[in-house]
């Protein structure tokens, strides 16, 4: 009844114009009914945390291919802390070397999907997760 | 004929530019073809062939990998050994904050000084870089878009100060912007402006510096966001032609410079179609700049290219098996008669190559070059029914993908609205959909998948102390140049920016005086303001 929509922001930090990655899944989640706000590139955290805020987002995803991903991660993790806003999904994605992916953990990253991760496999985490959450409500 | 012999149960195989290939190609399937006027002998219009009557025989293809990290001192060691190695050019990667015109001290280059690329602050920096090198005898590519102009002019100064005449400076800069709004991302200002200051380079180099290559149109981007081979094709020519309208408009003729345009083109994907889509390439391409642009000089209609592999083929799992991977697409290369390979490293998946890789990558082209006969001799697989069918389709797909295009207004409106962003990142999503549903087979990947596998390959490792060496040496340089005549230069160089004047002389005062890629940057910034990106989807 009136099912509120998953809403997603995929956001792409710092100075990385790698975007093909970034918009293939913003298609690929809208099509599975999601509503997907995609940043643009060159945006900061801050403008990413502000967004996310603004549009009351549920999950956050960053794409990064520069290698700059850890910190980078850091910083929105540290943000979305100050700003109260631990309660976003977020999930990192790009050229992530295996062994970063405990590390980003560590920061309070949901979960990785880096290169060759399936979309569906993406979807149906966002699905579980998010959906998840507002069964409980 | 047995049951399985029909031809309605043979699978039907199309090609990722749409083309549907048959199990078998005669005669007839070219019965249209006329020697003279489609293909022609090597060295002559249209150029099926190859741009040179006697192509590799004469010299192999110039080899140049993509290199450069940390700080100029790391990379000229890098250039020296790649060029004691056999390399034949160099070909320079710069690091983003420097491709976006940042200085490392900026805020906004934290983290990615050195990273993916060489940082390079002021001109002292890119004299340490070719320390050494005598950048008369080898010829550069400046990885660098839209500040493509400065980069130009630290070279320039970086010549003069080795006693080289401009006049023997040879090289090439990206400097295509058309495509960083498509792909790759590197843009800093609005459309028009930056278009305006490729102009400038070109005029600038046509009198000056006859030997540059003032841009390098890069279809190889756009290819790498997701565009089919015949997109990667038409959208680099309607990128090309955008520029050629820009630089027609300074009273140059079409032969003063159309020689010294220059292809950058990806090669992934199905051998044939590579191999058809450069062929088809340079026919159509002779045919747009004798035909529509009038040109009388048939070294103008040649489509001179670097084409190696394109890292959007290689994958992150199994990643040695992008060895193999590099070495067929190095194969394409040489079968579609490049000038120029820069082959994508084993590692390309994870970040910029290792030592190790790179030297592969090297290698790997010389065993073509010397051990595999493929200099024996021109375009071996002309006459080939299959190949000369198939450039002929691919010359009409990409034609067709022209046309809409121009039906937009050309690329420069097609760019401003979204509407290339959004069919390139539309074709990516369709095409990463065939693979992950296996339709689309990619080793490793969709097929004889090792689940064990979870080890990473040995990789460059960033070094993060680049930043703040960078930053130490900014703050001694600002104490050491003359402050007044930096002012002097960077308020010309405005002044000139807000009129019609062509920038480069003052780009290369402003150079001279150790202004700061950063501090020039921010001129422009302020004159041309900064592109607002549409959301292509």
């Amino acid at each position: 009844m009136g099912e509120k929509r998953i809403r997603v922001l995929i956001a792409k930090p710092g100075l990385d114009g790698h975007d093909k990655g970034a918009k293939v899944v913003v298609h690929a989640l809208k099509e599975a009914g999601m509503e997907v706000l995609y940043t643009g590139l060159h945006k900061t955290i801050d403008e990413i945390v502000n967004t996310a805020l603004e549009e009351d987002v549920d999950v956050i995803g960053l794409s990064v291919y520069s290698g700059a991903h850890l910190p980078l991660s850091k910083k929105l993790m540290e943000q979305l802390k100050e700003k109260k806003l631990t309660d976003k999904l977020v999930l990192v994605g790009g050229n992530i070397p295996q062994r970063d992916v405990k590390v980003l953990k560590g920061y309070g990253v949901t979960e990785v999907f880096p290169v060759g991760a399936k979309l569906d496999e993406i979807i149906e985490f966002i699905k579980r997760r998010v959906g998840g959450q507002n069964e409980k409500i | 004929m047995k049951k399985s012999d029909k031809p309605e149960e043979i699978k039907e195989i199309s090609l990722e530019s749409g083309i549907k290939v048959k199990p078998v190609y005669g005669p007839e399937d070219i019965r249209d073809l006329n020697y003279e006027k489609d293909i022609g002998q090597p060295g002559e219009f249209p150029f099926t062939r190859g741009i040179h009557p006697l192509m590799y025989r004469k010299r192999p293809w110039t080899m140049r990998q993509y290199s450069g990290f940390g700080t100029a001192r790391e990379t000229n060691e890098r250039f020296k050994w790649l060029l004691d190695q056999g390399q034949t050019a160099l070909n320079v990667a710069f690091d983003l904050p420097t491709q976006l015109g940042l200085d490392s001290d900026d805020p906004f280059a934290e983290e990615e000084v050195g990273r993916v690329g060489m940082a390079i602050d002021s001109l002292k920096d890119l004299e340490e870089a070719f320390t050494g090198i005598p950048i008369d005898k080898i010829s550069t590519s400046l990885t660098i878009n839209p500040v493509a102009s400065v980069m130009l002019a630290m070279y320039l100064v970086v010549a003069e100060k080795q006693g080289i005449p401009w006049e023997d400076v040879r090289g090439t800069t990206q400097n295509d912007i058309l495509k960083e709004y498509i792909g790759r991302g590197t843009w800093i200002f609005p459309i028009e402006p930056s278009i305006k200051l490729i102009g400038d380079m070109v005029e600038f180099c046509s009198k000056n510096v006859p030997k540059f290559n003032p841009f390098s149109v890069c279809g190889y981007h756009i290819r790498e966001s997701g565009a089919t081979p015949v997109q990667e094709m038409a959208y680099a020519f309607e990128i090309a032609i955008a520029y050629i309208q820009e630089v027609l408009n300074r009273e140059l003729n079409i032969d003063d410079f159309a020689g010294r345009i220059a292809f950058n083109f990806d090669i992934h994907g199905n051998l044939w179609e590579q191999v058809a889509k450069f062929r088809a390439g340079r026919r159509l391409w002779a045919k747009i700049i004798k035909e529509r642009f009038g040109s009388q000089n048939p070294r103008s209609m040649t489509l001179r290219m670097i084409a190696g592999g394109g890292g959007g083929g290689l994958t992150i799992q199994q990643p040695e098996n992008n060895i193999v991977r590099g070495a067929y697409y190095a194969l394409i290369s040489a079968l579609s008669g490049t000038q120029t390979m820069a082959l994508c490293s084993y590692d390309e998946a994870y970040t910029i190559p290792s030592k190790k890789a790179a030297l592969i990558s090297l290698r790997t082209m010389q065993i073509l070059a010397d051990e595999m006969g493929l200099r024996d001799t021109v375009d071996p697989l002309a006459g080939s029914y299959y190949i000369e069918w198939l450039t002929g389709e691919m010359e009409k797909k990409i034609v067709e993908c022209m046309k809409k295009v121009e039906e937009m207004g050309g690329m420069i409106k097609a760019v401003e609205s979204g509407y290339i962003q959004g069919e390139v990142s539309r074709q990516a999503y369709i095409q990463e959909k065939k693979i992950q549903s296996g339709e689309t087979t990619k080793i490793g990947v969709n097929k004889y998948v090792m689940e064990e596998e979870k080890a990473d390959v040995e990789i460059h490792q960033f070094n993060p102390e680049v930043a703040e060496q960078q930053k130490k040496k900014l703050i001694e340089l600002k104490t050491q140049r003359n402050e007044n005549e930096v002012k002097d230069a960077l308020l010309g160089l405005k002044k000139a920016a807000q009129t019609d004047e062509n920038v480069m002389p003052h780009i290369l005062k402003a150079v001279k005086s150790y202004a700061t890629l950063g501090e020039i940057t921010r001129v422009f910034k302020e004159v041309f303001g900064e592109f607002k990106e549409p959301i292509g989807l």
